[in-house]
């Protein structure tokens, strides 16, 4: 195995900040920074909260989005679903997959698993494994990504 | 006053998470599916990416509970639930297959939507109303997995 595309050193880094910023969430507003979670309520405001908190981490999401692609184009986009019908698939066994396992990479994957969770740990695990097998499958059956 | 310190905290917090996504690679859907791609040209990195977020969160775990209370919110609102049943295993599962088609998981499909690509747009509207309506299915049907306050975010 010759690991072609390996990047240690940035997605370390990278993970740090990904890292810093849920202890942030965390310490600061005392909630858990899972995006699917945020995204879900955020939808679907709870009244009498103040949510405000869950629209600005989205804001600020997009906001890095926008920096990332304007110095670093390149660095997002290039999707690989090659068509409208495998994309609105994908996003929508995303959707009802982290609303109904209660998470997705960020909430069980760093900050469930940063608790040690076993939810987490069993869910982490869980789609990893079925995110293998996809991937398994489209090389096997053709539209290979 | 302390609601809006924890705005900005949040708002600060979106952009630095935006910025470890797209250092990390995990902006890039094809280097996700070549971390899923174990039997082919298999790219570890993300495993590192884990590494780095897990590490930092956990001692951040260890000093909120030193602590007690956070920095500007009455309480800490940790998740929960306990169980590990059909619904959370079954529902990782239908996650990760959505994940292995595109190369995207929610944080990645939301900084994304910036590219303003077709299939970027596409994804997040589709992913956002079935949020909704997995939210909503799962509410009127009131098992005991589909308390709102319990969901891990």
């Amino acid at each position: 195995m010759t690991f072609t595309n390996f990047t240690p050193v940035a997605s370390l880094l990278g993970g740090i900040l990904i890292g810093l910023a849920s202890a942030a969430v965390l310490l600061g507003c005392g909630r858990t920074a899972g995006v699917s979670g945020i995204l879900s309520s955020a939808l679907s405001p709870t009244k009498g909260e103040d949510g405000a908190w869950r629209l600005l981490f989205l804001a600020g999401l997009v906001g890095g989005g926008a920096l990332l692609a304007l110095f670093f184009p390149g660095v997002i986009g290039a999707p690989i679903m090659g068509s409208i019908g495998r994309t609105v698939l994908a996003a929508a066994l995303v959707g009802v997959g982290v609303e109904m396992g209660a998470g997705c990479t960020s909430g069980h994957g760093v900050c469930g698993i940063g608790r040690l969770s076993p939810r987490s740990i069993v869910a982490t695990i869980t789609f990893i494994a079925t995110g293998v097998l996809t991937v398994l499958a489209l090389h096997r059956f053709g539209g290979a990504s | 006053m302390t609601a809006g310190r924890r705005n900005i905290v949040a708002l600060l917090s979106g952009l630095l998470f935006a910025a470890g996504l797209g250092l990390a690679g995990m902006t890039k859907p094809a280097k996700v599916a070549a971390f899923l791609d174990v039997t082919g040209d298999w790219d570890p990195s993300l495993m590192l990416v884990m590494v780095g977020a897990i590490g930092v969160y956990a001692l951040a775990v260890v000093a909120a509970k030193r602590r007690g209370v956070p920095l500007f919110a009455p309480e800490f609102a940790w998740p929960s639930l306990k169980m590990i049943d059909a619904r959370l295993v079954g529902g990782a599962a239908l996650f990760g297959i959505g994940w292995g088609l595109s190369g995207y998981c929610p944080g990645p499909a939301v900084v994304s939507v910036a590219s303003l690509t077709q299939e970027n747009l596409v994804f997040l509207v589709v992913l956002a109303l079935t949020l909704l309506a997995s939210r909503r299915v799962l509410a009127a049907r009131g098992s005991a997995g589909s308390s709102r306050a319990a969901i891990v975010e």
